[in-house]
């Protein structure tokens, strides 16, 4: 395996392939992060005095955010590449998540208390 | 024949961004996935508690009638360990698209067979649960819950198998006459395909199977 002495924050090269090129140590980095996410989301999961409190599904969530985050910038290169791409993906997630957001609403799955 | 490949015209399309377009198309293919799954997952959601009769995800259910007793049906334990091997499954697809870059041949197809076997793998998983469930009385008919339950991970895992027979193609590839870098487009469409389905997983992983 080749390793690139390029370190993690430095901008990965774009050859003339118009490939996105990172190094096998944030590869390797991203993947043990990922792990640990995971390890931890199920952990949680199996500690009933934290799932029967409100934290539980905010910790969830934030867990399964930084999971997709990470995924998209460094395996899916979206860090690193041309932002028309960026704009092509960030674009209808966010849609997509405000209409999920509103039909919970709707269907009153979601609720603001007022007062 | 080596050289033959190695001097073919190179068919690069270029659209006015200066970008190839074929990336272009799969991440416009992919915000539209992004449509498709969030619909299914506000439709599991929205019915989510809304079954009449068990099973139910993470309650045991008694009927009424029949006195029959219902374990809560997710097994979290094997879930666990199928998004395990797909969040590995992208770390293979990142490396042999990796190896293609370089130009390393051998490792390519070592990191291609690793997906595809990891891939395979998460698909025999869900055939497990989706049998071990039909046993256990869930079913597309049976209630809110199994409807949209197999509806949303049925299609998640037909977008599996479509990436496995893709990696499949281009294993082939790779084995008849070795993938160049000059191909590493086309590795990289298909890793941008696999990693979106292993980031729909882990929405599903997270909003089905831990949240109560």
């Amino acid at each position: 395996m080749h390793e690139h002495a390029t370190p993690m924050h430095h901008q990965p090269a774009v050859d003339s392939h118009d490939q996105v090129h990172i190094d096998w140590k944030t590869y390797r980095w991203v993947a043990l992060i990922l792990f640990v996410i995971t390890v931890s989301e199920v952990w949680a999961y199996y500690i009933p005095a934290f799932v029967a409190t409100r934290w539980f599904v905010p910790t969830i969530l934030i867990l399964g955010v930084v999971k997709f985050a990470i995924v998209v910038m460094f395996y899916m290169h979206l860090k690193y590449d041309a932002k028309i791409f960026r704009a092509l993906f960030v674009g209808p997630l966010t849609i997509a998540i405000c209409i999920l957001i509103a039909l919970l609403f709707l269907f009153a799955k979601l609720a603001i208390r007022m007062g | 024949m080596a050289t033959a490949v190695a001097h073919a015209p190179e068919h690069k399309h270029y659209t006015s961004t200066g970008l190839d377009n074929t990336k272009i198309a799969i991440w416009a293919f992919i915000g539209s996935e992004c449509f498709f799954f969030a619909s299914l997952i506000s439709t599991y959601l929205i019915y989510k508690g809304h079954s009449l009769v068990g099973p139910f995800p993470h309650e045991a259910w008694t009927d009424p009638a029949t006195g029959q007793v219902f374990k809560p049906i997710l097994n979290i334990p094997v879930t666990s360990f199928s998004a395990f091997v797909l969040l590995m499954s992208s770390l293979s697809m990142v490396l042999a698209h990796s190896a293609v870059l370089r130009g390393d041949v051998k490792y390519s197809k070592v990191w291609l067979l690793a997906t595809i076997v990891m891939g395979t793998m998460f698909l025999c998983m869900q055939a497990f649960e989706f049998t071990s469930f039909v046993h256990e009385g869930l079913t597309l008919q049976r209630n809110l819950f199994g409807s949209t339950f197999f509806v949303l991970t049925g299609f998640h895992g037909a977008h599996v198998a479509a990436g496995v027979l893709w990696l499949t193609t281009l294993l082939f590839i790779d084995l008849k006459r070795g993938l160049q870098p000059r191909d590493a487009i086309n590795v990289d469409v298909c890793a941008l395909y696999w990693h979106f389905v292993d980031v729909v997983w882990i929405a599903i992983f997270a909003l089905v199977y831990l949240i109560k």
